[in-house]
C-alpha cells in the first residue's frame, strides 16, 4: 500500500517534470494556475462588488475614479466583473466536463465491456447526439432548460457525453483484447472489479488529455451561450455576458468587448497549451 | 462504389431516427405548456387550446411521437405561427445563405490552413514552424464570436473598409457580395483553418519520414512532386477525418457568426426563433442541421475511398 | 590508371542530435568499376546504410550532413552538384532499392504511376509511351500480366512481387549504378534467392554496376566481386570476395564469418554472435573501435587507432595485426596463457 502511494507520487512527479520541460506546456500551466487563483480569491482581488451599479458613472474610461478598466453601461466596475467572470468560466468548465466525463465514461465502459445489443443501443444514441454540432446541442438544451448556472453546466455536460463515451469505449475494446483481463476473469473476478481495477486505470491517460481539451471547449461554449443570452442569469458576471453587453457599445466603450474576449482567449489558450503538453507526455499517439 | 453508397445510406436510417428521438425528447422537456409559452401571457385560453390541438399536444405522448416521425419522413417540419410560414419554407429561404458562408469559410480554411501545415512540417523546428504552430494554437483557442466583434471594430468601425453586417446582393455586383462575405467568412474560418494547419503538420511529419518518401526522392523527381503527390496524398486521410468534424464546427459556428454579422442564414433563424419562443422552428432547424451533418459525413466517407485505396468498402466502419 | 565508375574518397557523414554529434560514416573510401558488384558488409549501425544513402545524397538534413569527402561518379563529384543536377542523377544514372518493399512503395499510388513517374522524370516521353515502357519493365522483372498489374496498388502485391516492382522502378532508366540496401532481408528465404537471381541476370543484361549493402555474407559470396567490411562507420577490411573468403584478416571479419558458419547462411535476422555491441559513436574515442569486443586485442589497440593499410595487393585491413602469422602467434599466446 505504502509502496503503491510512493509509486503514485513518483509517477506524478515525472509527469510534472515532463510538463515543465515543455516550455509551452509550462506557460499553459502558469495561465491555468493564475486563472484558478483569480477564481478562488475573486472577492479579495476584485476592487468593487461586481453587481454594484452607480447611476451617472456608466462608461467611465479606464483608470478613472478607482475603476481600473472603467465601467460598463450600468456603471459597474469592469475589472471586478471580469474577475468574477473567471469564477463562472472555471466552474462551468470543470463541472460540465466532469458531468460529461462521469456519464460518458460509464456509458462507454458499459457499452465496450458488455458489447452486444446494449453496446449497439448506447452507441447509436451517442452517434445521434454527435450529429448535432456541439454548440447547437447546447443551445437547444438551454432553450428548453432556461437560463441559469446549473442549466448551463447540464447542457454543456450533456453535449460532452458522446465524446467521452466514444473515447472510453474505444479504450475498453483495446484493453479487453489484452490477456490479463481474460485471466482475471477466469480467476473469478467480478465485472465491477475488472472494470474498476483493470480497465478504468488504462483509460485514465487519454481521459485526462481529452478532459483537459474539453474544458477549453466548455469554457468557450459557456461564453457563447451567455453571449447569445442563453447562459447564466443576469446580472451574474460572465465573460460571455460582458461581451454581449459590450457588443452594443463598441464605440462608447470598446474595452468591455475587448477585455472579456481576451480573458476567454487567454484562458482557453492556456488550457489548450496544457492539454497539448499532457498529450505529448501521456499519450503521444493521440491526434489533435 | 454505388453499392457502398447505398449501404451507407441505409445505415443512416437508424442514426436519423435516433436524431429524431433526441429532438423529440428535448422538446418535450420544455417546462410548462409550449403552446402558452409560444403565445405569450396575453393569449386567451381558447387560442392556447387551439394551438395545442394544432401542435398535437393534446394527444398522448406515443401518439405525438408517431405523428412526429411520420411528418419527418415526409419532410414536414411543421408550421411557424410567428413567421406565418412553413418551417421547411423558412429553411429553404435561409439555408443557401448558410451554405455560402460555410463554403466560403471552408475555402479559406483549406486554402490557408493546409499549405501552412505543409510548410511548417517541411520547416520543422525552424522559426517558421514555431510561428505557424503558435498562430494555429491561438486560432483553435479563439472564441469566434469575439473575433467577429473585433473584426467589426477594426475593419468596419475604425477603418471603414468593410460593411459590418448584412449580406450583399449579387444584383449590386460581385464585389458588393464578396465585401459582405469577407468578415463573417474569416471569423468562421478561424478554427477550421487552425485545426487543418495542426493536423496537416503532424500528419505530414509522420508521412515524410516514411520509406516511400525516400524512394520517391531516390527517383530524382522534383521536390514539389515528392511533397505534393507522394507525401500529401498519404497525409490526406487524417485531414479528411478532421474535415468531417469541422463541418460540424462550421454549422455550429454559423449560429454565432450569423448573429454577429446579421447574416440571414439558418443560425440567425434559430437565434431569432429562440427569442420568439417559437419551438417549432427551433426543433425543425436543429433537426435539419443534424440531417445535413450526417449526410456530409457520408460524403466524407466516400472521399476516404477515393483517397485511400486500402479502405475496405465492404466493412461497414469505413473510417477505422 | 583507368577511371573508376565510382570513386568515393574520405566520405564522412555526421548526425547531430541535441548537442551531441555522431560520426555515422568516418572517412570511407570506395572504388567501383563498370559492371562490378561491391558488397558492403557490417552489423546494423555500422554505417553501411548511411554510406549508401550518402551516395545518393539522400541523408535527411537536419540532422544529418555529409561533412567531408568526395563522391566521384562518372568523373563528376556528386557533392559539388546543384540539387537540380543531382536530381538528374538520381533514378537515372544511379538508383536505389531498399530493404522493405512493403513500406518502400507508396500505398496510395498505382504501381504503374510509380514506374511511369521515374521514366518521365528523366526522359521526354509521352504518358502513353512511358506506360508501354513500364509494362516492359514489369515483364522484365518477371511479373505476370503486366498490363493488368500496372493499374493495381502496392497492397495487392506480395512482398517478393513488390521488390520486383522496386527493381523495375530502379532499372527503368537503365542506370549505371544500382545501390541495393539489404534488398532481400525482409523477404522469405525462397523469394530471396529469386530476387538475387533476378538481380544477377539483369546486371548481366544491362551491364549495371551494383553496390550490395548486406549483413549476409552468403549474399556476398553469391553476387559480389569485392567486399568492404564496415565497423563503427569505418572500413575495417576491403578486398576481393575470393581473398576475403580464403584469407580474411580482421578479427571482426572473422566474427562475421564464424557467425555465418554457426548460424548457417539461411539466417535472416541481425548478425551475430560476436559478443558485445557496437560502440556509442557520439563519444570521442581513441584506439580501435572494435577493441572492446576483440578477442585478440592488445594494449596498443585500446589507445591507438589502426590505419587502413594495404597488407597485400588489393587487400586493405585496419588492424594492428596485419598478417596471418601475427594473428596465429597472438592466438597461440592467448591459448597458452589460458593453459
Amino acid at each position: 500500500m505504502v509502496q503503491a502511494i510512493v509509486n503514485d507520487t513518483k509517477k506524478k512527479n515525472t509527469l510534472l517534470r515532463k510538463l515543465l520541460k515543455n516550455k509551452l506546456a509550462s506557460i499553459g500551466l502558469v495561465i491555468v494556475a493564475i486563472m484558478a487563483i483569480v477564481a478562488i480569491f475573486a472577492p479579495w482581488i476584485a476592487t468593487h462588488p461586481p453587481d454594484e451599479m452607480t447611476v451617472g458613472k456608466s462608461f467611465l474610461a479606464w483608470n478613472t475614479e478607482g475603476h481600473l478598466l472603467g465601467t460598463d453601461n450600468y456603471g459597474r466596475d469592469l475589472f471586478s466583473r471580469l474577475v468574477y467572470g473567471t469564477r463562472i468560466s472555471m466552474i462551468v468548465g470543470i463541472a460540465a466536463v466532469l458531468f460529461g466525463a462521469v456519464f460518458g465514461t460509464l456509458l462507454g465502459l458499459v457499452a465496450g465491456y458488455f458489447g452486444g445489443r446494449l453496446d449497439a443501443v448506447i452507441m447509436r444514441t451517442m452517434d445521434g447526439l454527435f450529429a448535432f454540432p456541439f454548440i447547437l446541442l447546447a443551445i437547444t438544451l438551454m432553450t428548453v432548460l432556461g437560463q441559469g448556472l446549473v442549466n448551463v453546466i447540464v447542457a454543456i455536460g450533456i453535449a460532452n457525453i458522446p465524446g467521452f463515451a466514444r473515447l472510453v469505449r474505444g479504450q475498453v475494446l483495446s484493453v479487453k483484447e489484452e490477456e490479463f483481463v481474460e485471466v482475471t476473469h477466469s480467476l473469478g473476478a467480478t465485472h465491477r472489479r475488472i472494470i474498476f481495477s483493470h480497465i478504468l486505470p488504462n483509460c485514465l491517460a487519454p481521459l485526462i488529455v481529452y478532459g483537459t481539451m474539453s474544458t477549453a471547449g466548455a469554457i468557450i461554449s459557456e461564453a457563447a451561450l451567455s453571449f447569445l443570452g442563453l447562459g447564466v442569469q443576469p446580472p451574474t458576471a460572465s465573460w460571455g455576458s460582458i461581451l454581449k453587453d459590450g457588443k452594443d457599445f463598441l464605440v462608447l466603450n470598446p474595452q468591455m468587448a475587448t477585455f472579456s474576449g481576451v480573458c476567454i482567449l487567454v484562458t482557453v489558450l492556456g488550457i489548450n497549451l496544457l492539454g497539448d503538453g499532457l498529450r505529448d507526455a501521456l499519450d503521444p499517439k493521440m491526434k489533435v | 462504389m454505388g453499392s457502398f453508397i447505398l449501404k451507407r445510406l441505409i445505415n443512416l436510417v437508424p442514426t436519423l431516427l435516433v436524431v429524431g428521438i433526441i429532438v423529440f425528447i428535448i422538446t418535450r422537456m420544455i417546462p410548462g405548456d409550449p403552446a402558452s409559452v409560444m403565445l405569450g401571457p396575453q393569449a386567451s385560453v381558447e387560442d392556447v387550446e387551439n394551438l395545442r390541438a394544432e401542435l398535437g399536444l393534446d394527444k398522448s405522448l406515443p401518439a405525438q411521437f408517431v405523428s412526429y416521425i411520420a411528418d419527418l419522413a415526409q419532410l414536414n417540419l411543421g408550421y411557424s405561427y410567428s413567421y406565418s410560414e412553413s418551417v421547411f419554407g423558412l429553411i429553404a429561404e435561409r439555408f443557401p445563405n448558410t451554405v455560402i458562408l460555410a463554403l466560403a469559410a471552408l475555402f479559406i480554411a483549406v486554402v490557408i490552413g493546409i499549405p501552412a501545415g505543409i510548410f511548417a512540417a517541411r520547416k520543422q523546428n525552424t522559426i517558421v514552424d514555431y510561428v505557424v504552430m503558435l498562430v494555429s494554437l491561438v486560432g483553435v483557442s479563439m472564441p469566434i464570436f469575439w473575433l467577429g466583434i473585433m473584426l467589426v471594430l477594426f475593419f468596419s468601425v475604425n477603418l471603414g473598409w468593410l460593411p459590418a453586417t448584412g449580406m450583399g446582393s449579387m444584383d449590386d455586383g460581385l464585389w458588393a457580395f464578396i465585401k459582405h462575405l469577407i468578415l463573417p467568412a474569416c471569423a468562421l474560418a478561424t478554427i477550421p483553418m487552425a485545426t487543418f494547419a495542426r493536423i496537416t503538420r503532424s500528419s505530414m511529419l509522420e508521412v515524410i519520414s516514411q520509406d516511400y518518401i525516400k524512394t520517391a526522392r531516390s527517383k530524382g523527381i522534383k521536390e514539389y512532386l515528392v511533397i505534393g503527390k507522394h507525401a500529401f496524398k498519404n497525409a490526406l486521410t487524417p485531414i479528411l477525418t478532421v474535415l468531417g468534424m469541422q463541418i460540424s464546427n462550421l454549422l455550429g459556428g454559423a449560429v454565432l457568426t450569423e448573429t454577429i454579422f446579421s447574416w440571414p442564414g439558418m443560425g440567425r433563424l434559430i437565434v431569432d426563433a429562440i427569442d420568439k419562443r417559437d419551438f417549432v422552428v427551433v426543433q425543425g432547424t436543429v433537426i435539419f442541421i443534424a440531417f445535413i451533418f450526417v449526410l456530409v459525413n457520408l460524403i466524407v466517407d466516400v472521399l476516404y475511398k477515393v483517397v485511400n485505396p486500402k479502405v475496405n468498402l465492404d466493412s461497414d466502419g469505413g473510417k477505422k | 590508371m583507368t577511371e573508376h565508375l565510382l570513386n568515393v574518397e574520405n566520405l564522412t557523414v555526421e548526425f547531430k542530435s541535441s548537442g551531441s554529434t555522431m560520426k555515422a560514416v568516418n572517412g570511407v573510401n570506395l572504388q567501383l568499376n563498370k559492371k562490378e558488384t561491391l558488397g558492403i558488409v557490417g552489423e546494423s549501425g555500422s554505417g553501411k546504410s548511411v554510406t549508401a544513402t550518402a551516395l545518393m545524397r539522400l541523408i535527411p538534413s537536419p540532422p544529418g550532413k555529409i561533412t567531408d569527402g568526395h563522391i566521384y561518379f562518372n568523373g563528376r563529384d556528386l557533392l559539388q552538384l546543384s540539387e537540380k543536377d543531382m536530381r538528374n542523377v538520381r533514378g537515372n544514372d544511379m538508383s536505389m532499392i531498399f530493404q522493405d518493399p512493403i513500406t518502400s512503395l507508396n500505398p496510395v499510388l498505382t504501381v504503374g504511376n510509380q514506374i511511369v513517374e521515374v521514366i518521365r522524370a528523366h526522359e521526354k516521353i509521352s504518358k502513353k509511351d512511358a506506360a508501354t515502357k513500364a509494362v516492359e519493365m514489369l515483364k522484365m522483372v518477371g511479373i505476370p500480366e503486366p498490363e493488368k498489374r500496372l493499374k493495381m496498388y502496392p497492397h495487392e502485391f506480395s512482398g517478393g512481387m513488390r521488390q520486383r516492382v522496386m527493381i523495375a522502378i530502379a532499372l527503368a532508366c537503365n542506370p549505371k549504378l544500382l545501390i541495393a540496401d539489404e534488398p532481400t532481408t525482409a523477404l522469405d528465404v525462397t523469394v530471396q534467392a529469386q530476387i538475387l537471381d533476378l538481380m544477377k541476370k539483369l546486371q548481366q543484361e544491362h551491364d549495371t554496376a551494383i553496390i550490395m549493402i548486406t549483413h549476409d555474407l552468403g549474399v556476398v559470396w553469391e553476387l559480389c566481386d569485392k567486399v568492404n567490411v564496415m565497423y563503427a562507420g569505418r572500413t575495417v577490411e576491403s578486398t576481393t570476395t575470393r581473398q576475403l573468403y580464403d584469407n580474411a584478416l580482421h578479427p571482426y571479419t572473422w566474427g562475421l564469418l564464424e557467425s555465418q558458419i554457426t548460424m548457417g547462411t539461411q539466417e535472416q535476422e541481425r548478425l551475430p554472435a560476436i559478443p558485445g555491441s557496437p560502440p556509442d559513436l557520439t563519444m570521442p574515442h581513441s584506439g580501435c573501435h572494435f577493441a572492446s569486443r576483440c578477442p585478440l586485442a592488445t594494449e596498443i589497440c585500446h589507445h591507438t587507432a589502426p590505419e587502413l593499410v594495404e597488407v597485400q595487393s588489393n587487400h586493405f585491413v585496419a588492424c594492428h595485426l596485419q598478417s596471418k602469422e601475427q594473428i596465429v602467434e597472438r592466438k597461440e599466446g592467448i591459448f597458452n596463457a589460458a593453459k
